[in-house]
Formats: C-alpha cells, structure tokens, sequence
C-alpha cells in the first residue's frame, strides 16, 4: 500500500484526460500463435527420456529401413566352419569385441582357431551355424518392426473406425458391437494363435492374422470411450444444428480431436506386439526358420546361453531398447498430449 | 479489531513457456477475526491465487517473489511443508468451487467429514464419527445419522456442496476461505448455502474469506470486500462502502454492468475491451486502456491508495486532489444518494474518516 | 421490451410447442422425464425466456426444438410446420433458419480448428460462398459484426478469453443467416463485466437482423433485462408464463415466488432484509391434473380449475397495488 509516489512527477497535464484506446488494439492476442500440436511437440521437447527414446528409434528404424537392401553379410549363409566366433570388430583391440573367448581356463583367439581370413570379422560373432549375427540382428528387428507397423495398421483399419462407429451410434449397435469385442478379448491370445496355426503353417501369416484378430481391441476401446464423451461436446452438437453429415463429423471434428490417443495408443500398442511376436518364436511357434526374428534368435542364443552368453545379450538388449524406447515415448507423448498436466 | 490474518506486499509470478506470467503484484491486506472479507473481480485477477498461497497450495511454477502472510504471529510463506499441513484443514480450511469433485466417490461421507479429524486430532475413531455426525447436521444434511454411510452420488448437487463444507468446518478453523463455493449451483441453492455460512459463521465464530464474481452475492454475505484487477487489489472498503459509495472506475463499471431489476435502458453498460495480459503488465494503472476516465497519468504511473475513510481506500488517479472532479456514471451517482439516505435514516453508519499522516497516506 | 399485455393475436407465431414431452431411458428404470407436457409459442421478433434451476428441463426444451433429440411425444412446428416431419432435403434449409448458442465457452469451439474455419463452418455446409476469397471476406465481415480483429481469423480457440470465445460462437451460428437463435446459458459461464458485452451484442444484432431468440438462463435479472416474455420452468414443466415485467413483478406461481426471492442483488441493504421465500412442492406432486391456464390476459399459470379464483384475487390484488 505504501507506494511510493514521490519519485513520480506530476505536472499540470498529467490529469489530462486520454481518449480510450483503440479497442481492437486490447484485444490483441501477442503471444505466438500454436496449434495444438506444436505446442504438444513444444512440450515433448521437454522431456528428455522422451526426446532420447524418439531418436534411438529412428536410428534403429533407419537401419532395419537399410537392412531391406543391405546387410554386412548374407544373414541366412551358413559357414559351418565359422561356428560359434565371438565378437570382433577390426583387429580386436576394442574390449568385449576382441575375438577371443575363455575355453575351459584359457583366452583363445577363437578366430585364428577357425583360420577366418586376416580382415574378416564379425561385429557380433555368429552362431551354431556360422551365420553372422549381426546381420541376423539387422533383419530380426527389421521384422519385428514391420509386426509393428502391421498393429499400426490393425489398430488404424480397425480399431479407430469401429470405436467411433460404437460410440458414436449407440445404443443398441453399441451394445452389440461391445458384446463382439468382450466374446473376442475374453478368448486368450495364445489360443488364437494356435488356432491360426492348425489352419495355416506358422510364420508371419499367422501371427499377423492372429493380431488382425485381436490386436486392434484396445484402441477401439479407447476411441470409443473418447467418442462417447466428445459426442456431447458442445462443438460437435454445433455441427449438427448446422447440418454437417456424421461422415464429415467422423473427419472433421473427431479424429482431429482423438487424434492424440490414437498416437498414444499406437505407441503402445507397437512394442506389444513387437513381444508377441517374440513371444511366439521364442517358444517356436512363431517364424519358421531360416528366417531371423528377434524372437528366434533369443530362442537360439538362450539354448548356449552358459557358454556363448553374447549370443542372446546382444537381441535380449536390443529387444529391451526398444521396448523401454517405445514405452518412454509413448509416456512422454501422453503428458504431452494431456492438457492437464500442462504449466 | 484483531486481526487473524494479514498478507503484506505479496508478489507471485509463474514461469511459463512464454515467460513469467506476474500474476500477483503486490498485493495487501488483512482478515479480521469473526468477518468475512469478499474477493471480487474478473476471471483471471488473481483471486485464486492469492487465497491458494495462503493455503500453501500453489502450483509447481509459482515463485514468491516477495511479502510475507502472517498468521498468528507466523509467516505462512516460511514455514515447512509439514507445518503447513498442520495449519491446512485444522486451522485454515478451504472450499472448492466444484462440489463434484471434491468428494472421494468411493468413499462414505461420514468417513470424509470425520478424515480431517483423525488426520490432524489424536481424535479416537469413535469420538471423530460423532463430531462428523454433528457436524453433518450443523450444515444441514437431515437425518444425518443414517447418511453417514451413504455416497456422494446419492446427494443432490446442493447437498453435496453441504458435505463439502462440512469437511472443512469439521475442525472448526480459524480461517475458512470458500474459493466460489456457489458458482456452480442454481440461485436457490445458492441462497441456502450462504444463509448456511452466515448461521457457521455465529455459531463457530470463524473468520471467512469468500472468493466470487456474483456482486449480488457479495452484497449478501461480506462484511468488507477487496476488488482486484490484473493481480492487483485496486479498491477495498466495508460492503456498504463498496456497493454504494464505490471510488474505483473499475468498480464503477463491474457495478454499472449489473442490470437491477429496474434496469430498463436499450443497453447495459460493458466494460470495454479485456484484461490486460499479465506477462507484461502495462506500466501504470493496468485498468487504464478500458477506463472512460483514464488521464496521461494512469498510463505513467502506478495509483497509490488514496483514503476515503478509515476502512475506505481505492488506488485511482482520480482521487488526486489535483485531478479534475468526475462525475461517477448515472447508476453510480443512484447508489451514492441511496447511501445518503440510508446514513441519513440511520439505517447504515457513517464511515468515520480520521486524518492520519501514516503510510497509506496519498501521494505529492 | 414489451408492454404488459401482449396481443398474440396479431403476431405471427415462429415456434409453436404444443404438449411436448422429451423422456430419455424411456421404459427403463432410469427412466427420466426430462420435459413433462409442456405447450408455449413464441412471436417472430420477440426474446423469448426460459428460466428454472438446473436440471428442470431448459436445455433439453431448446434442443428438441432444434431436432438435436426426437420427442416422446407432442409437436414442434416451427414456421407453421412440424419439424419431425421436415424431409431429408428440406433438412438443411431448417438447419439454416435455426441455429443455437451455447454454454460452455470452452466446449463449444473445436480446439483443433482455426477460428476462421470454425466460423465458416456453416458456410462451407450450405455452400454459401463460392471461392477462398469469398469465404475470407465473409469470415471478417461476421469478426467485425460481433467486434472482434480480422486477424484473429488464424488463431486457434484457446488463445481467446471466455467472452472473445462466446462471440466467436455467435459468429458462428450468425453466419448462415438464421431467423431464430435458441441461445442456451450464453453468459452463465462469463464474468459479470463480460456479460454485459455478449448481452449488449445479441440485443444489437437481433434489433439489425430481426431475430428472435429463446433466451434461456438461470440468471434472472439478465432474463428479465433481455426478454419480452418469460416461462419459468420446474421439473420439466412450466410453471408461469407471461410477460417479463409481469413475472418479475406480479409472481403468481408460488414456485416463481420462491425464485424471485433468492435472486442475490448488489444491494448490501436489501441483502440485509431480505427474506427467502421457501417452496412447497406439494402443490405440484399432489396428484391433481393441472395445466397452464390463463388468469389475466397473458399472464398463465400452472393450475386446477379450482385453484384459478385463488391466483385471480391475487393478481387483481396486484393491480389494486399499481
Ligand atoms: N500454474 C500456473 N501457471 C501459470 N499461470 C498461472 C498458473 N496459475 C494461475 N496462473 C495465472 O495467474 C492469473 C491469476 O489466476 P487465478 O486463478 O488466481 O484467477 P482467478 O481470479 O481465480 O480467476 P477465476 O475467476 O477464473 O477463478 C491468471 O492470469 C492465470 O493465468
Ligand atoms: N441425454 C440424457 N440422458 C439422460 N438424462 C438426461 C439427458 N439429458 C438430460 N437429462 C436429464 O434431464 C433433466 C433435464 O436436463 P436439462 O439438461 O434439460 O436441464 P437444464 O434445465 O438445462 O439444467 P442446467 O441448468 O443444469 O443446464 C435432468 O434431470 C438431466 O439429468
Ligand atoms: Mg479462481
Ligand atoms: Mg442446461
């Protein structure tokens, strides 16, 4: 309350009346203008778990992306003769990577062992049948990431639709259509997948048809509950008294507005069925060999587990980076995306 | 009077993306025990947040920048996390604007009424359900010994605002501060809730802060009101002061814009344009741009508070005695002689005015 | 405003609602019956205002007239057809001729679009201008109509103040030319110095486009400032009708009474001695058959045959009073 004014100087205009402002000139808006989304991103940015993981995946996205058209070596060509090589790179001065394993008590330089040529070594050594690993790796996550674009896509195709359709009808077509997705979520995955496998031959066909099954029924959860709370929002009622069509409804105003849990949810959804697929070749009912999956080189690595430990280390890290990656992302996303958590 | 409660030059900004919204500048003043002081003003004005920083309860981005918040001879602002929970819901309670979600739904009333007891009390559990069921009645619940176990979604929305401040008078505090505890509710219920504040008040003597924007509401429950702009208190005075001989042109206008009953002219009065934005607040009175009064002055320099009574204060150029008289709008002048009158019938008193050469004193 | 008595006769009737009942859960346990039997009209070019605490109907009256919800039962015509009979061609012209404001400033504005796509949301569906600079123009003609900056055009809703949103909103429902306006709760959610701004606006454009509105509102020194006539709604059903001056000076319902009475006013002094009036509600769950009934011309109450006397002494008493 104590002011002070002394420091002020008044004089005889400073009781001049002043004209009111320009009102147009109080309403402007001086902050910068973001929409939604760039101020999620702004938000995102923040969280640094979240800004890692996004990186590492598109590293790792980049090279499964290359691992299409080029690998070290040939990840199916056997060199029985180069069984078993522990991890070299160069001329093995790198610890961990030097070519050399611990045979009953003594280091033996396993690559002269096996008289592998001077310059030819293999990142993360090779397995019982001399493939290299590392090649193995390449394809094994390349797989397991088209899995989960493929749940991407199931959950999109699927999913996002009949979660609105649910929602937004109601009624008796929401009942039946939330019957359909409680008969279908009470049967067990593994049951489905078995089922695909007495009609169908195990691989990729089957798991995909197996999650084209079930896989999608999260987010049509998701999006239908989303849809039941938005469809009383004021906006959309404001369209339909303007005679907007439900379709463009559909587009205009609700995918724009569940758009943030479709992303989240997919974010989560990848890296689940990622370890499905894992899941399923690691007890062998998933992709046949020859091919590598992440799945099917744990399966491989964790039978020599005792004596060639890098054999799975190297998958088992992999797969956990990017399950952590997705689910940090996925997490980080979600608060950014979450106005409440907004300062 | 003594007072319970006294906030001193407090400043509070908030760091944001955009930079430090200054939410709170410099804001003064005290509760007296056993009245209820009203907080007025636009949405936005800080109201909130004054009233949260006395609870400890601000958000994670705030910083005080400056003041202190006595309270028993203890500043509020100092004190530790655990202390502060001990003043929280036993000395100083707090209720929320939104009845729906204060309430745990999971949860039996009675057991939420009686929690602040066992939290705070060495209460027994028995002793604790007792004191709620008295409670329970004080605000109004009939037949509260068989609602103690029902749930809040068997409430109506009125009822529920019931329980609501039963769990904060349960401790009888000292202090209870009712952030628009009626905004939500129908005008019905919202005269029976603050009949139920007025009778709490008598019968547990508390002191009570009343956070709103319905003037009519003011009207019925302060004993003083403090009306603030753009995080700043900019008049304050006793409720007759306030709504009949108001000094402020915001006050003015936030008076003008209210139709009566008898309004009958083509257009209400608006209060141009919109509050300023906080993240660079304008230089001198921050109400300037919207005021039909504004002088070069207001855009120079900050008004300090000039005295119109012993209660009375209001920060406003126009009360300079340099400044050219104002005629206040029509409406006002009405209330204005209203108050005459009312001082004339004896119905009101007259404030007293006593010259003092303290701080408050105007500027020159 | 109005004069006391309203000769209905020589004005033509926009909305007519006769015995509308709007039940939701129909049948079932929950059953609610939101509206229950209620009739009224309301005249081209008059406000129209419906007041009554939350929950007694107000919001679901307006948009079954506005064909968001189908009736249980009883008509709606507007402009002297039935709108549950309107063809699905003849659809979109209804959509055009009536449109509604909103409550929530935060709810009613997509988040996701620009405002200048918010605003010509309706011009795109009925096809009202031609090409991008057409739209353009009319985007900023409608800013202009309800005050605010043409470059607000490319900002996003939550950059805006309740009341810079609630104008938004009315930009919107002005933009394919409506002639009636149900306007529900469109300043309950806005501070009391904003109020006035939106208020002072839907007067000024109702006066430039002859609109005619139904004005509801809990508030009721903001009804009674803005309406010509008031019904005063409870338990989704009508209570009293009449003009406004009549309903807020010459209460008859003893609901309407009770009402009245707990209106908060910025009168410290009147605050100090005023006395609530409580409410019996006996008189509506009493069993008996009652139905709007006109006591004094214009002025109708929901009542018996036998309790019509009772509510005519008390109003001549009034008049006695003037
Ligand atoms: N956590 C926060 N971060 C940033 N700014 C904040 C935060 N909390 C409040 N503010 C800002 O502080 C100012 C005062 O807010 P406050 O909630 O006190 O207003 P109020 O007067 O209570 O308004 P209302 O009537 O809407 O409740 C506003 O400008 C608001 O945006
Ligand atoms: N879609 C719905 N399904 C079931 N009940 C409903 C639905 N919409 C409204 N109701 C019920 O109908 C009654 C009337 O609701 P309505 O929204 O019309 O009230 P209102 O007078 O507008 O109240 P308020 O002032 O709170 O907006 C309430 O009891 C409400 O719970
Ligand atoms: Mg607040
Ligand atoms: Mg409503």
């Amino acid at each position: 309350m104590a002011d002070n004014t002394s420091d002020i100087k008044l004089n005889a205009d400073s009781f001049k009346p002043v004209a009111a402002n320009n009102v147009d000139e109080q309403e402007k808006i001086s902050a910068p203008s973001l929409t939604f989304f760039q101020d999620a991103i702004r938000r995102l940015r923040k969280n640094k778990a979240a800004v890692f993981s996004f990186w590492l995946l598109a590293i790792i996205i980049l090279i499964s992306i290359v691992s299409i058209w080029w690998t070290p070596s040939d990840p199916n060509a056997q060199h029985v003769a180069y069984a078993n090589l522990p991890p070299k790179i160069a001329n093995g001065s790198i610890p961990g990577f030097t070519g050399k394993a611990n045979v009953g008590g003594n280091i033996v330089d396993k690559y002269a062992a096996a008289k592998v040529p001077k310059g030819t070594y293999y990142v993360l050594g090779t397995d019982y049948l001399g493939r290299d690993l590392f090649s193995r790796l390449m394809k094994g996550v390349a797989l397991s990431l088209l899995i989960g674009l493929l749940a991407t896509l199931f959950d999109l195709v699927i999913g996002v639709p009949y979660g609105i359709i649910s929602g937004w009808k109601g009624g008796k077509t929401d009942t039946i259509m939330q019957r359909i997705i409680e008969i279908i979520s009470s049967i067990p995955n593994l049951v489905v997948v078995i089922l695909m496998l007495l009609l169908f031959t195990p691989g990729l066909g089957s798991i995909v048809v197996a999650m084209g099954i079930t896989g999608w029924i999260t987010m049509a959860r998701l999006v239908r509950a989303e849809t039941l709370t938005l469809k009383t929002q004021e906006y959309i009622l404001a369209a339909r008294t303007l005679g907007e069509s439900p379709l463009r409804i559909a587009l205009k105003h609700l995918i724009p507005n569940l758009s943030s849990t479709i992303i989240i949810q997919t974010m989560f959804s990848i890296p689940t069925a990622i370890f499905f697929e894992a899941f399923l070749s690691f007890i062998g009912i998933g992709i046949p060999a020859p091919n590598a999956s992440l799945g099917t080189l744990l399966s491989d690595g964790q039978k020599t587990f005792r004596f060639l430990p890098y054999q799975m280390w190297y998958p088992a890290a992999v797969i956990s980076i990017i399950m952590i990656a997705f689910n940090l992302l996925a997490d980080g996303l979600r608060d950014a995306f979450d106005p409440k958590t907004q300062e | 009077m003594e007072k319970i409660l006294e906030v001193k030059d407090l400043q509070i900004d908030f760091d944001t993306f955009a930079g430090s919204v200054k939410a709170i500048r410099n804001v003064d003043f005290h509760l007296n025990k056993g009245e209820t002081l009203a907080i007025v003003g636009e949405s936005g004005s800080g109201k909130s947040v004054t009233v949260r920083s006395i609870m400890g309860l601000l958000a994670n981005n705030a910083q005080v920048t400056s003041g202190s918040i006595d309270f028993k001879g203890r500043d509020i602002l100092k004190l530790s996390n655990r202390e502060i929970e001990k003043i929280r819901g036993n000395d100083i309670s707090m209720i929320f604007q939104d009845p729906m979600t204060s309430l745990d739904p999971t949860m039996p009333i009675g057991k939420q009424v009686a929690e602040p007891l066992l939290i705070h009390g060495s209460m027994s559990k028995k002793k604790a359900m007792a004191r709620a069921e008295e409670v329970l009645e004080l605000v109004g619940i009939t037949n509260a010994k068989n609602r103690m176990k029902d749930y809040p979604h068997q409430f109506s929305g009125g009822q529920r605002q019931r329980i609501v401040i039963a769990i904060a008078i349960v401790n009888y505090p000292e202090i209870l501060i009712a952030d628009e505890p009626t905004t939500a509710l129908d005008v019905t219920i919202q005269a029976q809730i603050i009949d139920l504040m007025k009778e709490l008040q008598n019968k547990i003597e508390t002191s009570i802060i009343f956070i709103t924007h319905d003037l009519g509401v003011v009207a019925g429950i302060a004993d003083r009101v403090a009306v603030m702009y753009a995080g700043k208190i900019i008049e304050y005075g006793s409720v007759d002061e306030i709504f009949y001989n108001p000094q402020h042109p915001y006050t003015w206008g936030l008076l003008n814009s209210m139709p009566t009953l008898d309004t009958d002219s083509d257009r209400l009065y608006a209060i141009p344009g919109t509050p300023p934005n906080l993240l660079n607040p304008p230089k001198g009175d921050a109400f300037a741009p919207r005021n039909p009064y504004a002088m070069a002055i207001d855009y120079e320099a900050m008004p300090p508070f000039f005295k119109i009574s012993d209660t009375h204060y209001a920060a406003t150029w126009l009360l300079h005695p340099d400044a050219p008289k104002t005629e206040p709008p029509v409406a006002i002048k009405k209330r204005q002689a209203e108050f005459q009158r009312l001082v004339a019938e004896g119905k009101i008193n007259q404030p007293e005015y006593e010259e003092e050469g303290g701080v408050k004193d105007d500027a020159e | 405003m109005m004069q006391n008595n309203p000769q209905p006769q020589e004005r033509k009737k926009l909305v007519e609602v006769k015995h509308l009942k709007q039940y939701f859960n129909a049948g079932r346990r929950n059953e609610v019956k939101a509206i229950d039997d209620i009739s009224f009209e309301i005249y081209e070019g008059e406000t129209f205002g419906l007041v009554g605490e939350s929950g007694s109907g107000k919001s679901t009256t307006g948009r079954s007239i506005i064909r968001l919800y189908t009736p249980t039962s009883g008509e709606i015509e507007f402009n002297g057809t039935d709108i549950s009979k309107i063809k699905h061609k003849d659809m979109l012209q209804f959509r055009r001729e009536m449109q509604m404001i909103f409550q929530d400033p935060y709810a009613s504005l997509n988040p996701r679009m620009k405002v200048k796509d918010i605003i010509a949301e309706g011009l795109d569906i009925h096809h009202l201008v031609k090409n991008e600079a057409e739209r353009d123009a009319r985007v900023n003609e409608l800013l202009d109509l309800v005050g605010l900056s043409h470059d607000h055009a490319t900002r996003y809703p939550h950059e805006f103040s309740g009341g810079q949103r609630q104008r938004i909103g009315i930009a919107r429902a002005l933009a394919v030319e409506p002639r009636f306006i149900i306007a529900d709760e469109p300043i309950s959610a806005l501070d009391v110095s904003i109020q006035a701004q939106v208020v002072n606006l839907l007067r000024d454009i109702q006066k430039e486009q002859n609109l005619t509105y139904l004005f509801i509102a809990h508030d009721l020194s903001m009804v009674k400032y803005i309406s010509d006539r008031i019904a005063v709604m409870h338990n989704g059903r009508l209570m009293e009708l009449s003009s406004a001056d009549e309903v807020y000076n010459h209460p008859l319902h003893p609901y309407t009474k009770s009402l009245l009475s707990a209106v908060p006013l910025p009168d410290p002094f009147y605050e100090r001695n005023r006395h609530r009036k409580g409410y019996d509600d006996r008189i509506e769950t009493d069993g008996q058959l009652r139905s709007l009934k006109e006591i004094v011309p214009g002025h109708f109450v929901l009542a018996t045959e036998e309790e019509v006397a009772g509510y005519q002494a008390a109003a001549e008493e009034y008049h006695l009073d003037d």
